[in-house]
This record gives structure tokens, C-alpha cells and sequence, in this order.
């Protein structure tokens, strides 16, 4: 699934690397404790969370993953955009909460490993 | 290439900056074009023992050598030490605050993390003293 797909189907707004959204992901890894996501390496390329901090940004970063989601409508600052940008990793928002996004990816045929 | 050696001040007051040296570090491995597995296990080991020192010990020092075959990590503290370093190696077991839940560690995953992604893990500490956690990554 393409970055592009997973924008329509959360319906999610695009913050930063509007340009990369041909990227594939073929799993994402969801939680809103970064050790959690840190425990399983399993070549996830987003990452769905509710918690808003550069951290997630850096989480991603030792992870190699391209994409973050912040889920509940949550605005991330101009700091963690800036540090995305230097790692060129694209940022999305989405109304949805964490499950319900989750679901939404997950039935349209998102892994989790 | 013959083995490098990296230094790394960490910050202990700034919760934005954590992580800073373990990016740094990263793009170093890149550039000295150490396997890709190797650099993503160091890369976490060395984050998760660099926000251990920035929200338990008030920050400190990491080594890092690049050899051919490995790579070695030393984080060292002159916080509080780790009075039961079993007990502190347990997933769960956590005495972290507030502030660093609110950035998303505080978990007590963060040890036993550094031991799955290490090859080699030995946590030396003297309560009131400080703490050297120094970890192998082979590659
Ligand atoms: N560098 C350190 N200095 C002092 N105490 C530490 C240090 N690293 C870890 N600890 C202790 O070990 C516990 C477990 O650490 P860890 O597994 O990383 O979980 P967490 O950081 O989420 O608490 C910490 O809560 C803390 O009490
Ligand atoms: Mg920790």
C-alpha cells in the first residue's frame, strides 16, 4: 500500500512530503508508547500513534520507517515537522482514533508484520 | 578501515535534544556504510540507554567504536545508579515519571530492549555513584 492510499483511506492530512507519497509500506505498528514500538522490529514503515513529541520523530527515525499518523486530531508543532523534514519522513494527521484507524488500514489489507 | 571512535555529550535537562547523539551516531554508521541491521540494533540500543540518562541520570557521555565486526557502546552516568539492576532489567519495572511518559518511555522496556538488540550487555553501577551500561552489536 502506497502512502497516498493510506492518506484517502484515513482521510488524513498531509503535513509534510507531500512529494513522497509514492512510497510503499507493506506494515505499521501502532502505540503510544515509543519503547513499545522500539521492542518489535519487524521492518514496519509507518507509524500510527496518539502521543505528539519530537521522540515519536526520532523513534521513527531508529525504526527506518517513512511514515508517521498522528491519530485524534492531533497538530504536531513546527519543530517535530522540521525534524521530519530533515529525516525525510512524511507527517499525516487523521480525525480518527488509534483502533478505528488501525481497523480502517488494517481491512484494507495493511499488515502488522 | 581500521576501528573509529565517536564521542557524544547528552544533555540531561532537555527533553527535545534526547536522541540527538543516537541520530548523530546513526548517520555515521551510514556514512562508514556498516550493515544496515547492524546500524538500525545499535541505533536503538543507544537510544533507549540515551533517554535512560537524559530522565534518570541527569544526562552524561557516550563512546562508541566501530570496528570491522562490531560495534561498542558505552553510556556512561554520573546519576543516581541502579540499586537491583535485575529487577531493573525486568520489562515493566520502572521508577519514571510523568515526564517521561509524557514522552512516550517510562514503560520499563527500555534494558530489556538494549539486551534484545545487543549482542553483549553488562550494566556496571554504584548507587549515589553513577551507571555504565556498555553493549556489542556484531555485524
Ligand atoms: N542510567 C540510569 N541511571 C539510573 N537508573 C537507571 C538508569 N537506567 C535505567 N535505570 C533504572 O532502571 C529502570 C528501568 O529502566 P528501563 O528498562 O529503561 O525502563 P524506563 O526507562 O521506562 O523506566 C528505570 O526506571 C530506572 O529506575
Ligand atoms: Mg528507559
Amino acid at each position: 500500500m502506497n502512502l497516498r492510499e493510506i492518506r484517502d483511506i484515513l482521510d488524513a492530512t498531509v503535513f509534510c512530503g507531500e512529494n513522497s507519497l509514492d512510497r510503499e509500506v507493506k506494515s505499521a505498528c501502532a502505540s503510544d508508547f515509543m519503547s513499545d514500538v522500539l521492542a518489535f522490529v519487524k521492518n514496519q514503515g509507518l507509524l500510527l500513534t496518539g502521543m505528539v513529541n519530537p521522540q515519536v520523530v526520532r523513534t521513527a527515525e531508529m525504526m527506518d520507517m517513512c511514515c508517521i499518523v498522528f491519530v485524534r486530531g492531533k497538530q504536531p508543532d513546527e519543530v517535530i515537522l522540521q525534524m521530519a523534514r530533515e529525516r525525510d519522513i512524511v507527517v499525516m494527521g487523521c480525525k480518527q482514533r488509534l483502533f478505528i484507524a488501525c481497523g480502517l488500514l488494517y481491512s484494507k489489507g495493511l499488515a502488522g508484520e | 578501515m581500521s576501528e573509529v571512535k565517536l564521542t557524544y555529550q547528552v544533555d540531561g535537562g532537555d527533553l527535545v535534544q534526547a536522541g540527538e547523539a543516537s541520530s548523530k551516531m546513526k548517520m555515521t554508521l551510514k556514512k562508514l556504510g556498516m550493515p544496515a541491521e547492524a546500524i538500525r540494533k545499535a541505533a536503538i540500543c543507544m537510544y533507549e540507554g540515551e533517554i535512560n540518562m537524559v530522565i534518570h541520570a541527569d544526562g552524561g557521555r557516550v563512546e562508541v567504536e566501530v570496528g570491522l565486526d562490531k560495534i561498542v557502546i558505552r553510556l556512561i552516568d554520573h546519576g543516581p545508579g541502579i540499586p537491583d539492576v535485575d529487577k531493573a532489567m525486568e520489562e515493566g519495572f520502572t521508577t519514571a515519571g510523568a515526564a517521561a511518559r509524557n514522552l512516550g518511555f517510562g514503560a520499563g522496556m527500555g534494558l530489556p530492549n538494549m539486551k534484545r538488540y545487543s549482542d553483549d550487555m553488562e550494566v556496571d553501577t554504584i548507587v549515589g555513584v553513577g551507571t555504565t551500561v556498555t553493549m556489542r552489536v556484531d555485524c
